[in-house]
């Protein structure tokens, strides 16, 4: 029998009539097998049955409808709740900046009191977390190293897949930016860049003895790098940096990272002595590891930013 | 300490590090995906080695012991610091070995569905995950568990949408903003407790809480820090009703990623779970502000509507995803019992809920190919008989699941009914009746795909004329409707080339199996090391 004759409809109304005259038996079988119940059979992915397209819309759309108001108005409802639930909480807790609260304990007095000759940094903050806490400042480091892996994952375009569409798109608009350059942008650009990534390294490099470090100076040089590529477009960029640039310095400044706080995590727990000098608290070389590991996060954070920017605008490093 | 530390005592860190470092080394080989993943395999095998001989270490003291290890040249309340005693050394050498297995199990499939430049990208995400499991085993401190729960649901994320597919990107967008959702409300908690305490030490954070509790002081906050905290945790670990977004997860992605991600991943919560119950809070402290009853009700609500959920379900993977809320039902139900002996279940039950659903979904995996990749329960008649191997993981983890003796997961039932027969009557009824029907339910799902997959095919000629004989003139149409039907299967059976079983599944399987009937035979065992972790715990 050639199959078209099987209007979805009655074919429907066939499996009804079956499913409701079956014996138990039968129907005990038919379920073992691994027949659904009821119509719910799941289409394979990728494609739409053909009474999909007839009858389903109305109806779902309508349920949709109608769960989305209740879920726009559950919602709120709970946002609410929790809104109110956490003020009242924070109000049961001990005001900010009140004496005796249980923050200021031994652990954040030890912080300021030791701080200057425990780390050798000057700057308490890059002693806490690239000394006393780098474990935690490595997590937060690979954070950004696997979210940047991951968008990586979602939106690099692969060479033996790319689609023609939005390839049009990218040309056209390179084409655009070509016969019509964006001089005030390219004037100020050419100016500012230069400054705005030497106050980025100033940052960084002066983090441990002064307000700054790693995350604020690389997020300073990774604005740098995007004001530059959207100003003199991608194809200048990849003059100097290309996703071979962006993997070694990313990937060799967590090595380095990792490396030198496994030899002093290794040191500190067998209470073994580290070579590592504190230099005279105050001058350029100083803090021990605190300097190198700022570099890192600097790096780690200026490539990370302009991988997003560069992954999202045109899929590609 | 003035003696010198054992060098194996330095093992957490190591491992912790070394699968960190093994990520970052990963992008050097962007362009030999293999390569990328001998390195994951080889940093697999090496940590669970190093952690099993720590396990040795600890055990050989009499009773076992733990000790607390000082991340950097700074003692604990100031520095980071990990702990690690015979509980966490016993769960961070099985992750291993699971992980080794899951992704040794769907091999075949991750070369299939992911794209070759991508690969390398994969074991990376593997790597890093890893990483974070251990990071959130070994743990003493609150904030670094904070930081390496967000690695841990970034991976997570990444190893669901690697596979490129419309389906996975729903998937992974729902997983995302749930999971994001569960780290918001653990990081709220997080903020509060601090705020309560000014520290982030387990131990320290304890010591405070104690005194706090019983003068009543802070009260509403804690009792808010407890909810968030464990409402964090129950949605990454896809505890009903949270659990809307794992389905599509597990169902989802590729065979290695659901089975580490419900084998693993949603552990390393649980894990976490138990350590802050024991070492941040009290157990009393739950008990007194019955959080307990509340997780004990979640836990038995999940097991209830995960497995009526799963048998609902057509699509093998959606089906055994759905099993694992209800597992992960059991085990909240053990945490809920407030004693040890139902912690004890409860981590026995995380451990044979780890060795059976990676097999389960390594065997449905290499079955559902037999099929020509059709994931329906329909399509995969007798797909057994042309995969016996990965028809009999299959059988042996549904029998397992179900709960018969000699499988792995009987022995957390017998636990679970200790647990509840020590407990008050109202928990004894409870928890009794919830495992007597869950055990039927999930009896009710599992058997049926097991007869069918061992159920030969009918021949297509056979098949039409026994349909006709059955309803000959009333259902003339509807048998036709099936014979169509078994054309459109029997279209989809005959692949262009023939499946091949892969010498890595075949280890996978035949591994999996093993441990499975050790784990259901020698509890005894495991259950010592298990007891004596917790015992340290508190």
């Amino acid at each position: 029998m050639p199959k078209d004759i099987h209007h979805p409809k009655t074919e429907q109304n066939n499996q009804t009539v079956q499913q409701s005259t079956l014996s138990p038996w039968k129907k005990l079988r038919k379920w073992v097998d691994g027949d659904p119940m009821g119509p719910v059979e799941i289409p394979e992915p990728g494609c739409v049955a053909a009474e999909d397209l007839q009858r389903k819309p109305v109806s779902e759309l309508h349920k949709l409808k109608r769960f989305r108001k209740l879920y726009i108005v559950a919602s709120i409802v709970f946002c609410c709740l929790l809104i109110g639930l956490l003020l009242y909480t924070v109000s049961d807790l001990p005001a900010f900046g009140v004496p005796d609260a249980p923050t200021n304990n031994e652990v954040s007095q030890k912080y300021i009191e030791d701080g200057l000759t425990d780390t050798g940094a000057a700057n308490i903050i890059a002693g806490m977390i690239l000394d006393y806490r780098a474990f935690d400042t490595l997590g937060e480091s690979t954070v950004l190293f696997i979210a940047v892996s991951a968008v990586i994952i979602l939106l690099r375009k692969d060479p033996d897949a790319l689609d023609p569409e939005e390839e049009g798109r990218l040309r056209r608009e390179e084409m655009l930016a070509k016969s019509h350059p964006n001089i005030i942008l390219r004037t100020v650009a050419a100016i500012l860049v230069p400054f705005i990534l030497l106050f980025g390294a100033y940052v960084v490099l002066n983090g441990h003895i002064s307000p700054g470090g790693g995350f604020s100076g690389g997020a300073i040089m990774g604005a740098a790098l995007i004001l530059y590529a959207s100003a003199y477009g991608f194809k200048k960029m990849d003059t100097f940096f290309t996703f071979k640039t962006f993997t070694g310095i990313t990937s060799s400044a967590l090595l380095v990272y990792a490396c030198s706080k496994a030899y002093s995590f290794f040191t500190g727990a067998n209470h073994l002595e580290s070579y590592i000098p504190k230099g005279i608290p105050g001058a350029i070389l100083s803090g021990g590891l605190i300097l190198p590991l700022n570099i890192c996060v600097g790096m780690i954070v200026a490539c990370t930013m302009y991988g997003f920017y560069s992954l999202f605008s045109r899929g590609d490093i | 300490m003035d003696h010198m530390m054992p060098f194996v005592y330095n093992f957490p860190a190591f491992s912790i590090l070394m699968t960190l470092m093994a990520g970052m080394v990963t992008p050097f080989v962007r362009n030999h995906g293999k390569v990328a993943q001998k390195i994951n395999f080889a940093v697999i095998v090496v940590v669970g080695a190093m952690n099993a001989v720590l396990l040795g270490t600890l055990l050989s003291h009499d009773g076992g012991t733990s000790y607390t290890y000082m991340m950097g040249h700074f003692p604990a309340p100031w520095g980071n610091e990990l702990r690690a005693g015979p509980l966490e050394a016993l769960m961070a050498t099985l992750f291993c070995l699971v992980m080794a297995l899951s992704i040794l199990g769907g091999l075949t499939d991750i070369y299939n569905d992911v794209r070759p430049r991508k690969l390398y990208l994969y074991f990376l995400m593997q790597n890093l995950l890893l990483s974070s499991l251990l990071a959130l085993i070994y743990t003493n401190d609150l904030f670094t568990a904070y930081v390496f729960i967000e690695i841990n649901t970034i991976a997570a994320c990444a190893i669901v949408m690697i596979k490129d597919s419309g389906e996975t990107i729903v998937a992974t967008i729902r997983y995302l903003i749930m999971s994001l959702l569960g780290s918001g409300l653990f990081l709220f908690g997080v903020c509060i407790l601090y705020n309560m305490t000014g520290e982030l030490l387990f131990s320290s954070i304890q010591e405070v809480l104690v005194p706090l509790f019983k003068t009543g002081q802070y009260a509403i906050p804690l009792t808010v820090v407890m909810g968030l905290m464990i409402l964090g945790v129950a949605i990454k670990s896809a505890v009903y009703p949270f659990h809307s977004w794992l389905p599509g997860a597990h169902g989802s992605s590729t065979t290695s990623s659901s089975a580490i991600l419900s084998g693993l991943v949603l552990k390393g919560y649980l894990i976490l779970l138990i350590k802050m119950v024991y070492r941040m809070f009290t157990p009393e402290m739950l008990s007194t502000l019955h959080v307990n009853d509340v997780i004990l009700i979640f836990g038995i609500a999940g097991m209830m509507i995960g497995s009526l959920k799963a048998l609902k379900e057509r699509h093998i993977k959606r089906m055994i995803a759905y099993s694992s809320v209800a597992q992960i039902g059991y085990v909240f139900m053990g945490i809920g019992l407030g004693s040890d002996i139902g912690i004890l279940a409860a981590c026995y039950h995380i451990l044979a809920h780890a060795f059976t659903k990676p097999m389960l979904f390594c065997a449905a995996g290499n079955l559902v190919n037999h099929a020509g990749h059709n994931y329906q329960i329909k399509a995969l008649k007798g797909t057994a008989l042309k995969s016996p191997l990965a028809g009999i993981a299959f059988t042996v983890g549904s029998l397992s699941m179900i709960g018969i003796p000699l499988f792995a997961g009987f022995i957390p039932k017998l636990f679970f009914s200790t647990g509840a027969i020590e407990s008050d009557w109202f928990r004894l009824t409870v928890v009794l009746i919830a495992l007597a029907i869950s055990t039927v339910l999930n009896a009710l799902y599992y058997i049926p795909v097991c007869i069918n997959i061992w159920t030969p095919k009918q021949r297509k000629g056979e098949h039409a004329h026994g349909a006709h004989d059955a309803h000959e003139d009333a259902h003339g149409h509807g048998a036709e409707a099936d014979d169509d039907d078994e054309e459109e299967l029997a279209l989809h059976e005959e692949p262009h080339e023939k499946p091949r079983t892969s010498v890595s599944f075949v280890v996978s399987m035949v591994l999996l199996i093993a441990c499975n009937f050790a784990l259901g035979i020698c509890y005894q065992p495991l259950t010592d090391i298990l007891s004596a972790g917790i015992s340290l715990l508190g």
